[in-house]
């Protein structure tokens, strides 16, 4: 985490924090990150805040052998898009976890972390990561 | 009635044998683990740091408890790790529980006793005769000990911690603190300056005049205070820098060895610092049946010690955490010591 998008990034950390997302009144579906509109009922749609559960299950994955600036230490790590139990997905490193437990469906739960810490003297960026469970 | 309506503790999953340590340095591993009764340490992943540890830990607390984390009225984290000299930890854990913002927080450091300290801060003002303050009060101890490459702590410093939710409603205390006593003076026995790395100790003079003389005169003047013998107690949880010290002083107050066995965890995981006391006591909840009453003393280098005496209480029989501390310690990876040195950035370039 640079200090030139600390604004940017301090508005995400409900996000980050608290997988903050939103779901939809009118048909029921959740959304992570957090939608302006719902893509289903568009202007019918009714979204209000909404924590994410912290359980889901692998749908993809895929591990990384040259990881970008502030990553290069942490190689080779998985990352992975995740399914989480109300259908939202999105995509998260996967860490703790044995390499031969990072599979399709495997089941996972919300972990925080730090997610970059680069520079000793600036501020430090925590948020979710994920680990297989069983 | 004040006492705990939850608690949570969150060891890391990495481990170092001592005998890995005592490899890199050429030392008889063997005779270090034996002398110090201790076997492993735990170590903080790379991505950890005693923020994580304790948001882990506050979250576990917030569970078990049941009680919604909005209620959460102070927040207190103690270490000697905190990720920034200056911008709390607290306010991190406040918001990655969602207890904010209406709040008050602030980091505490006193050496390895911050966290108990923290449970008395909470203590006060969950009970204090202000009206409609602060309904609950949670305390954190957390640390990744840092121990110097080669020095005699290297091979006890370890990662961890518990969170503990204190309140005064009678239907949701799982253990009533039914009376805190602590000791404390100036005792320059381990410390680290500002913009230090690493703490620095003064070897046997840790023992007797620090460690040994604060936990027994606040553990004896807690018990004289409460009408208390050993006898009354079921469990003991001390302070433990290493496996010897907390058995030697349940001897020398005259506890028996069982009573301190279940909180007996630096063998396995090191010392957590501000964790340990903290985690032993979780450890000991996690056992405890209604009735049954608990010692726990910490100790924290400069010098001081916070002790307890609390009694279990029928709520903690459906409150129970799920995961128990000696569950969650068998989940371990074992790591080489250029791993630890890289998880725990002591190469210069990281
Ligand atoms: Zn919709």
């Amino acid at each position: 985490m640079t200090n030139g998008n600390l604004p940017l990034i301090w508005r995400k950390f409900s996000e980050r924090y608290l997988l903050q997302g939103n779901c939809c009144e009118t048909c029921g579906t959740c959304f992570f990150p957090a939608r302006q509109i719902c893509p289903n009922c568009r202007r019918k749609g009714k979204l209000v805040p909404k924590e994410m559960p912290r359980e889901g299950k692998i749908i993809t994955y895929t591990e990384v052998f040259t990881g970008p600036y502030g990553f290069e230490y942490e190689t080779p790590y998985f990352i992975a898009i995740i399914e989480l139990s109300n259908g939202a997905r999105l995509l998260s490193q996967v860490v703790d976890s044995p390499k031969e437990k990072i599979r399709i469906g495997a089941k996972v739960k919300k972990v925080f972390r730090k997610i970059s810490d680069i520079d000793p003297e600036g501020p430090i960026a925590y948020g979710y990561k994920f680990k297989v469970v069983g | 009635m004040i006492g705990i309506v939850g608690y949570g503790a969150y060891i890391p999953k990495y481990r170092i044998k001592v005998e890995e340590i005592a490899r890199t340095w050429r030392k008889d591993g063997k005779a270090i683990a034996n002398s110090l009764n201790v076997e492993e340490k735990a170590v903080a992943a790379f991505d950890e740091d005693s923020c994580t540890i304790a948001v882990e830990a506050a979250r576990r607390a917030v569970e078990m408890s049941g009680i919604e984390a909005q209620k959460i009225g102070g927040v207190y984290v103690g270490s000697e790790s905190h990720p920034y000299a200056v911008k709390p930890t607290a306010s991190v854990v406040a918001e990655a529980i969602n207890a904010g913002p209406e709040l008050t927080a602030a980091d505490l450091e006193f050496a390895c006793k911050a966290g108990t300290a923290g449970i008395q801060m909470c203590m006060g003002l969950v009970i204090g005769d202000m009206p409609d303050w602060i309904e609950y009060g949670l305390a954190i101890g957390a640390d990744t000990a840092q121990g110097k490459p080669a020095d005699a702590l290297e091979y006890t410093a370890g990662s961890g911690g518990a969170a503990f939710i204190i309140g005064k409603k009678e239907s949701e205390i799982i253990a009533s603190i039914d009376q805190t006593f602590s000791y404390t003076t100036d005792t320059p026995d381990f410390w680290r300056r500002q913009h230090a790395e690493f703490p620095r100790h003064a070897g046997r003079f840790t023992g007797e005049p620090a460690y040994f003389k604060h936990v027994i005169s606040a553990a004896e003047g807690l018990m004289a205070k409460a009408g208390l013998k050993p006898k009354d107690f079921d469990y003991a949880a001390f302070h433990q820098p290493n496996g010897k010290f907390p058995l030697r002083v349940a001897q020398m107050l005259g506890f028996g060895e069982k009573k301190v066995r279940r909180g007996l965890l630096t063998p396995m995981i090191g010392n957590t610092y501000s964790g340990a006391t903290m985690v032993a006591l979780a450890s000991v909840l996690d056992a405890a049946k209604p009735g049954e009453k608990i010692l726990a003393v910490s100790y924290g280098s400069g010098a001081g010690s916070d002790a307890f005496a609390l009694t279990a209480r029928k709520p903690i029989e459906k409150k129970r955490p799920a995961v128990p501390v000696l569950e969650m310690i068998k989940e371990k990876e074992y790591i080489s010591y250029a791993e630890y040195a890289k998880f725990r950035r002591k190469l210069k370039s990281l």
